[in-house]
């Protein structure tokens, strides 16, 4: 068994309305510290295979076709084993 | 394997679960009492079980006889409203109420509450709400048509005020959006009363034809009870309970009981169960909704006179380790409970099938009249089911007139506010957020999907185009809280009488009502006495203006660090017989005359005038002569229908001159008001005095309009004329407004984006 | 001429856009089930507005992969008339038949209003019964809006006339350029925010929708003759 944690954020040459807004709220808290954010999604996998190669390559081609939008997301994941 | 002819006596578990207390435990610690039982109902409960109950049954009692499932509380005041009629094809009782349209026609309509969810989570229980009464009305076999809602909130200067408002109207939006029913109406207002305890009224309208109507029953020996729709978790367990408790202090930490909406789902359901309905495959349908599983069977065996088994372990879990009463109570969103006639199981399977939805057969109807409920291999709940449903108890209280209604018989309102400079008073009356343009709420709406919206929101009652045919549906949302607060039983027959006026206004004759009252603890005299009265009012307008009651709801408890103004808030659908009739509150064109009906008291208790003026109500709230009312709307109506009316609007909050200001928002068009009056300026076009309708007309028409209105007793007075780029208003040859529409309509449009949005103001 | 209307799970302007057609031009139109691989009967497709799968995910990324966009991708090939309505446009962005990608509306709430639009490019088989440069009304209704691409893409989209709706006054989601619709470069599918379905008849707001599917009709009669 394989965990595997995919992260998919907007790439950052494309603005992000969510995180521009929440900047601006915890300016308005007073965490002026704060000069970016950016606004994700985590997704949790659960894969039933050992080959941990093979894994990676599939999941690296589910994140293309469906999971992220390579016109404006980025994406990174990482496996844990045995989770 | 469920058996239901198995007749043998089988004890009941005293146990579900090892975390249970016993039921010798619940007697001696009291425990009911954490389930918001008395100790009298207690004993009722023993009495009807022959025994002490266990755990699982005891929390089936304590929701099935909340006052949100029971109307404990309230059921001997609902019983004064008019349910009968000649159209009503299905009153008070089922998911929601049913009126023939003719031409084989039904429109299917309710209104339900979803406060305290909302005040808690306000996206998710608003969204929620929102889901509930769209299964209402589908589980009638209607196809939802339109939705409106009725929100109150705090002040907008109090940031959680504006997070709460900004995320219910949020949560409203995504909702009705995703299932694609069109959001057309509804009302917002503000005031202090509601600052911890915000109301979200959410209605539903629906159209089926008569053939089609369905009822939530239980009938036929062996039958099987059909589970569908999203798989049961530990969400929301006993929401039915929390809705009829005070919120305390404690309530954000309750969050648990608040629900998750998915929308999608919904959808998937909502076709699914219609085309259920389309071939005939039902014998009864019940949305899971509040007390879900519990409520639901247990209404549908009571309404069929039948008993039900349940076998749990064949309920959809979405959770590990569920207990009986977990699974009973909790109140998961976008459930259904169908029953089907034995033999049909594969076709509705089939349905189910193609719109994705997982179902399973949960149990089977008995002739028993018991309601039994097996989990792993053992009996865990066996009630005689009348005693859940029929034989709830009924808690007759006692109201008692406040102080406070007594001293404000002596204030005179208009004798403070005489004198005060009209063209001011308009800017703030305008700009207050009662009164001012609502359309950041309803541009995140979407109120044109389906594509039937012919008046959308912003007018006094929105108007639905029926396919196919010439007619039309009217529907409006009312209520006023700060009426009803300073006089119950007037306030009471204002709502109703504004909501009858606002539909009249679209060219519909009104047809019923759906109610929603929100009151504080009717333990309190105070609060009970404003209920009674509000009914009372409520019922004799209902009366006068010949629509009963077909359906509502009652949220009482509604109290955070005060009581709320008491605010029964009332859904009329009316009636538009050809799409010719439909007319709008907007002047139409230059040189049109405008024409005044009713008469102008002096009458601001409680008016908006007062509020922005003086930051709080006081007095008595205007006079309503219902006879009068009823014949302005036979007045309306028949020129209406005549097509002499280029534009009709009611006078409501914020008197004639607020009217005649947004009558002249809609296409830039400003007016030449003249009037003479006995009245100071300020009284009389901010006076609230109902039975009132500003109209405007070409020229032609206007002797006309004047011999009806003689001939039905109304006082008709031409005051103006439609034209220019300003409102002018001359009261006695006096000048006292002469304002660019453009400006007025900029204060109007920008009060609640402005105030949403605080910093961007400075 | 005949109207096909795919219905994923979700989709909720199937009915409207059916509707459209039949009132709008009298021609038969199919309500097809997502699960349907066969389009070749039909001589126009409209993918409708909605939800398709909750928009879960992202919008429209779901529907794309419904065993109905197979044969929608060949119908494209093939040159019929594609036209996909607010999230019928998000599908065909996620389905690669348009380019770009859309983002929630820059003030991140949803919004419904009657929108003044420019129409661009009134040489399409979508547009040939509107003036250059007219400005319409066009209901919208969306969260997810704003239309986004990359600097060379929006200069081909430009070069190439492809961008046939702006929105006209206000932006209302922030979309680059002010893009309300683009077409491909074969100039056969057609993707907008705005629905010209709701645009019917005058009771709804305006009628200004109705001469987009005249367009259409008119196109299909100008190839294969008077129906």
């Amino acid at each position: 068994m394989y965990k595997v944690i995919i992260t998919v954020r907007l790439k950052s040459s494309v603005l992000d309305p969510q995180g521009t807004t929440v900047k601006g709220s915890l300016h308005s808290l007073g965490y002026t510290e704060v000069e970016e954010v950016r606004i994700g999604k985590t997704m949790e996998l659960w894969l039933n295979t050992t080959d941990q190669v093979e894994a990676g390559k599939r999941v690296d081609a589910m994140c293309r076709r469906l999971l992220a939008n390579p016109v404006i997301e980025d994406y990174e994941y990482r496996l844990e084993e045995g989770a | 394997m469920v058996q239901p002819e198995q007749r043998m006596i089988e004890p009941v578990v005293d146990r579900a679960a090892e975390s249970e207390p016993t039921p010798v435990e619940i007697r001696d610690q009291k425990l009911y009492s954490e389930m918001g039982l008395a100790s009298d109902e207690y004993q009722l409960i023993i009495g009807h079980l022959g025994r002490l109950p266990n755990w699982t049954e005891l929390g089936i009692y304590s929701v099935m006889w909340s006052e949100h499932c029971s109307y404990k509380n309230s059921k001997p005041l609902l019983r004064r409203f008019p349910v009968e009629g000649p159209r009503v094809l299905q009153g008070p009782g089922e998911g929601a109420g049913a009126l023939d349209i003719g031409d084989g026609q039904a429109v299917v309509f309710k209104i339900e509450s979803h406060n305290h969810p909302t005040a808690v989570e306000p996206f998710q229980g608003a969204a929620t709400g929102v889901g509930g009464i769209i299964r209402d009305v589908f589980s009638m076999g209607a196809r939802p048509v339109a939705l409106l809602n009725s929100l109150r909130f705090g002040n907008l200067s109090n940031p959680r005020v504006r997070y709460l408002f900004q995320q219910a109207v949020a949560g409203i939006a995504h909702y009705g959006n995703v299932v694609g029913i069109p959001t057309v109406g509804g009302e917002v207002e503000f005031d202090d009363s509601y600052e911890g305890n915000p109301l979200v009224n959410a209605m539903c309208v629906g159209i089926l034809s008569h053939d089609e109507l369905q009822k939530g029953i239980a009938a036929g020996r062996g039958n099987p009870v059909i589970y569908v729709g999203a798989s049961t978790g530990r969400d929301g367990i006993h929401g039915a309970t929390f809705a009829s408790e005070e919120l305390g202090e404690d309530a954000e930490e309750k969050r648990p009981s608040v629900q998750a909406g998915d929308p999608f789902m919904e959808k998937l359901l909502m076709e699914a169960c219609l085309e259920l309905v389309k071939k005939g495959l039902l014998i009864g349908i019940q949305d899971m909704g509040a007390a879900g599983l519990t409520s639901s069977s247990a209404e549908m065996a009571a309404k069929g006179g039948a008993g039900m088994v349940l076998n749990l372990d064949d309920v959809p879990q979405r959770e590990t380790g569920m207990t009986p009463y977990e699974m009973m109570l909790s109140e998961s969103q976008e459930r259904m409970l169908l029953v089907v006639e034995k033999g049909k199981e594969v076709e509705v399977r089939e349905v189910l099938d193609k719109w994705g939805l997982s179902s399973a057969v949960v149990g089977r109807v008995t002739d028993d009249g018991r309601y039994r409920v097996r989990h792993r291999g053992r009996l865990v709940v066996d009630i005689p089911v009348r005693t859940l449903v029929d034989e709830a108890p009924v808690v007759h209280r006692k109201g008692e007139e406040p102080a406070y209604y007594r001293q404000h018989a002596d204030l005179c309102p208009e004798d403070t506010l005489a004198g005060v400079d009209p063209q001011k008073a308009l800017k703030k009356v305008l700009s207050s957020p009662n009164v001012a343009s609502k359309q950041w709420v309803y541009q995140q709406y979407d109120h044109m999907v389906r594509t039937s919206t012919a008046v959308r929101p912003g007018s006094d009652a929105a108007v639905i185009m029926m396919d196919g045919l010439d007619k039309a549906l009217a529907m409006s949302t009312d209520g006023n809280g700060r009426y009803v607060y300073l006089d119950p039983a007037k306030g009471g027959a204002i709502a109703v009488a504004e909501a009858a006026r606002n539909v009249v206004c679209s060219g519909a004759k009104p047809l019923g009502v759906t109610d929603c009252l929100n009151f504080g603890s009717p333990e309190k005299p105070e609060v009970f006495w404003q209920l009674e009265g509000a009914v009372e009012g409520m019922s004799e307008a209902c009366r006068a203006l010949e629509t009963p009651v077909v359906g509502g709801n009652v949220s009482l408890y509604n109290e955070s660090k005060g009581t709320i103004h008491p605010t029964p808030v009332v859904g009329m659908v009316g009636l538009v017989t050809s799409r010719h009739h439909i007319t709008t509150q907007e002047f139409k064109q230059e040189g049109d005359i405008i024409f005044l009906l009713g008469e102008t008291l002096p009458e601001l208790g409680g008016s908006e005038l007062q509020l922005v003026m003086e930051g709080k109500i006081s007095g008595r709230p205007p006079q309503i002569d219902l006879a009068k009312e009823k014949r302005l709307h036979h007045l309306v109506l028949a020129a209406i229908q005549k097509g002499w009316i280029s534009s009709a609007h009611d006078c409501s909050i914020g008197g004639l001159a607020t009217t005649l200001a947004e009558s002249c928002f809609g296409r830039g068009l400003g007016a030449v008001i003249r009037m003479e009056t006995p009245l100071d300026p300020a009284v009389c076009l901010f006076s609230e005095s109902q039975s009132r309708v500003v109209l405007s007309l070409p020229g032609e028409y206007a002797e006309s309009l004047m011999e009806l209105a003689t001939d039905q007793g109304m006082a008709c007075t031409r005051i103006g004329t439609v034209g220019g780029e300003s409102l002018v208003v001359d009261i006695n040859g006096k000048h006292v407004i002469d304002a660019s529409v453009q400006q007025l309509k900029t204060d109007w449009e920008g009060a609640i984006p402005c105030a949403m949005n605080p910093s961007s103001t400075s | 001429m005949r109207f096909a209307v795919p219905v994923f799970p979700g989709s909720n302007c199937d009915v409207d856009c059916a509707k459209a057609v039949r009132e709008v031009l009298d021609r038969p139109v199919d309500l097809v089930w997502h699960t349907e691989r066969n389009l070749e009967n039909f001589d126009a497709i409209i993918l409708p507005g909605g939800f398709s799968y909750g928009d879960y995910l992202r919008t429209g990324a779901l529907a794309r992969f419904s065993p109905v966009m197979e044969s929608v991708a060949e119908a494209a090939e093939k040159g019929k008339m594609i036209l996909g309505i607010c999230n019928g446009f998000q599908v065909l962005l996620e389905a690669g038949l348009l380019p770009g990608a859309m983002r929630v509306n820059d003030h991140l709430q949803f919004r419904c209003a009657i929108q003044p639009l420019r129409v661009e490019n009134n040489q399409l088989p979508f547009t040939r019964l509107y003036e250059e440069g007219e400005e319409i009304h066009f209901p919208i209704a969306h969260g997810e809006g704003n239309y986004y691409c990359d600097p060379e893409t929006l200069k081909e989209l430009e070069e190439q006339g492809r961008i046939v709706f702006r929105y006209s006054g206000e932006n209302p989601n922030g979309s680059v350029a002010g893009i309300a619709g683009v077409v491909n470069a074969q100039g056969n599918v057609l993707g907008l925010m705005p629905h010209p379905e709701r645009a019917t008849h005058d009771w709804m707001g305006s009628a200004d929708g109705a001469r987009l599917f005249q367009s259409m009709f008119r196109t299909w009669e100008g190839i294969n003759g008077a129906a």
